[in-house]
């Protein structure tokens, strides 16, 4: 099973390969949002900074940022979702992710929740 | 959605709160009153589902006002440029309090109920509205807030073929007009109304069964629960106007393209307050226009994006925006420049900085389906 770690922002962000990591919303986060309609990807090669906005998910009732849980470049984007939006609210962990990024500092990930810590996080929101 | 800061509370809470909350509805403040934005099924499902089937819908919170007496016509056309002495007994009117500047204060329907009319306001204006009814003419009209009644919407295709079943009284009701009588046998007044688009009926009953006529109701196998987040998207989706985003006293009735719910008598007389701007902007066209709004692309354009023209000059701002689950692309209204109100006008949305392409659009985006007989 790849690794997977989580922010506060309830995004996930997972091991590709080596420093590249692939990067969507959670469950809970796709629960909260409601029903997808939109999302914007960033670029190819764009650089970002961890924290840094890095794509705009939109459900029918309101616009909410996604932001980079690391730093780093971004080296793919989900074009299917241009197309099927819902794929993120139907597979958020798999054909639901959004991009992906090759990270300047792999220790960034590892600062992230686990799987653990994030369960009892969603949990303390009541 | 005007969400109020109020907190949780201090939040009112309508008949049918514990039926929201045991139905699984995430709820929300609007208007001051604790509301349901959507049940589990979600709100593109619930849209969906009320231009297929029939939603029923809770807006109790809305202000349900009798005005008493022989001369309570008159007396209301004072406040509203609707015509309502040609109204006859059951016929039903949406009109607008105007301000003495020809700002909208409030939206409203009407009914003639032969010896009084019978009106229903938003939410988030009701004691104002009655405060300034009271006060302009409360000595022509006695004004009575039925505090003690719950409005129930039943919109939808399938919402005739329900109230067929449950309400003896609604056969061959035509579109905008007035009836008693049961609804599950419950006594009750229901108009053949609504703010979606679809042919559909609004019930008012008395609070204390309002429980029992939403439960009746939901037990038709045509009927789910609808929130507030598929009213908005359906009302967007019929152009029609939100209290408070699309009009509001800095709107005139013209600039929002209400113009034809203004008689040509009224638009002679005047007669309202406002009505020397609202007869200059009739003859000479008002400065900026309410239209619907196509973006060429999928983001959504919402409240407070600027409108610009091709050199990127503001023309104006959309005031609501999101995505038509009927329409399945992203559609927006708001106010422009005269020059660009043409349906078909190139114009651009300042989306998170960037200029996307959008045209003017005619409304309803999607088709008004109101049974008129």
């Amino acid at each position: 099973m790849s690794e997977l770690r989580f922010t506060k922002d309830h995004e996930w962000i997972r091991v590709e390969d080596g420093d590249v990591y692939a990067i969507g919303i959670t469950a809970f986060a796709q629960g909260q949002l409601g029903d997808v309609v939109f999302v914007e990807l960033p670029e190819v090669g764009k650089k970002v900074a961890k924290g840094g906005q890095a794509a705009v998910v939109e459900s029918v009732k309101a616009a909410s940022d996604i932001y980079a849980p690391v730093s780093g470049t971004v080296v793919a984007a989900n074009d299917a979702l241009a197309g099927e939006p819902g794929l993120v609210n139907a597979d958020p962990t798999g054909a639901g992710w959004f991009f992906k990024m090759k990270a300047t500092d792999t220790a960034e990930f590892q600062d992230l929740m686990d799987q653990a810590a994030y369960d009892a996080f969603v949990a303390s929101l009541g | 959605m005007a969400q109020s800061e109020t907190p949780p509370e201090a939040l009112q809470k309508t008949p049918l709160h514990a039926l929201h909350v045991a139905l699984g509805a995430k709820m929300v403040p609007f208007g001051g009153y604790d509301m349901p934005v959507q049940y589990p099924t979600g709100i593109l499902a619930e849209h969906l589902h009320t231009r297929s089937g029939a939603g029923l819908f809770d807006v109790s919170h809305m202000g349900q006002v009798t005005l008493h007496g022989s001369d309570a016509v008159a007396a209301l056309e004072t406040l509203v440029p609707g015509d309502l002495a040609i109204l006859k007994e059951g016929a039903i009117r949406y009109s607008m309090f105007t301000d003495d500047a020809g700002g909208i204060l409030d939206d409203l329907m009407i009914t003639q109920r032969g010896t009084s009319l019978f009106l229903v306001v938003n939410a988030g204006c009701k004691l104002a509205d009655i405060a300034h009814m009271q006060a302009k003419i409360g000595r022509r009209t006695n004004v009575e807030y039925h505090e003690d009644r719950a409005l129930l919407a039943l919109q939808g295709p399938a919402a005739a073929a329900v109230m067929a079943r449950l309400a003896p009284n609604a056969a061959g009701q035509k579109f905008m007009t007035f009836r008693t009588g049961d609804v599950a046998g419950i006594p009750c007044f229901f108009t053949r109304s609504g703010y979606t688009g679809e042919d559909g009926y609004e019930i008012s009953v008395p609070a204390a069964r309002a429980a029992d006529l939403a439960t009746a109701l939901l037990a038709e196998a045509e009927v789910k629960p609808i929130g507030l987040g598929a009213r908005d998207s359906l009302r967007l989706e019929a152009g029609l106007c939100l209290y408070g985003h699309d009009i509001d006293t800095t709107t005139s009735p013209i600039e929002a393209d209400l113009a034809w719910s203004i008689s040509k008598r009224r638009r002679t007389e005047g007669g309202f307050p406002g009505a020397a701007r609202i007869q200059r902007e009739l003859a000479q066209g008002p400065a900026r226009r309410r239209v619907g709004i196509l973006p060429d692309g999928r983001a959504p354009a919402r409240e407070g994006t600027e409108i610009v023209d091709a050199n990127g000059a503001k023309i104006g701002t959309v005031t609501s925006g999101g995505f038509g689950p009927s329409v399945n692309a992203p559609i927006s209204m708001g106010y422009v420049a005269g020059a660009f109100a043409a349906p078909g006008t190139p114009i651009g949305l300042v989306v998170r900085g960037k200029t996307m392409p959008a045209r003017v659009a005619s409304m309803p985006f999607a088709p008004h389906r109101y049974f008129r007989g």
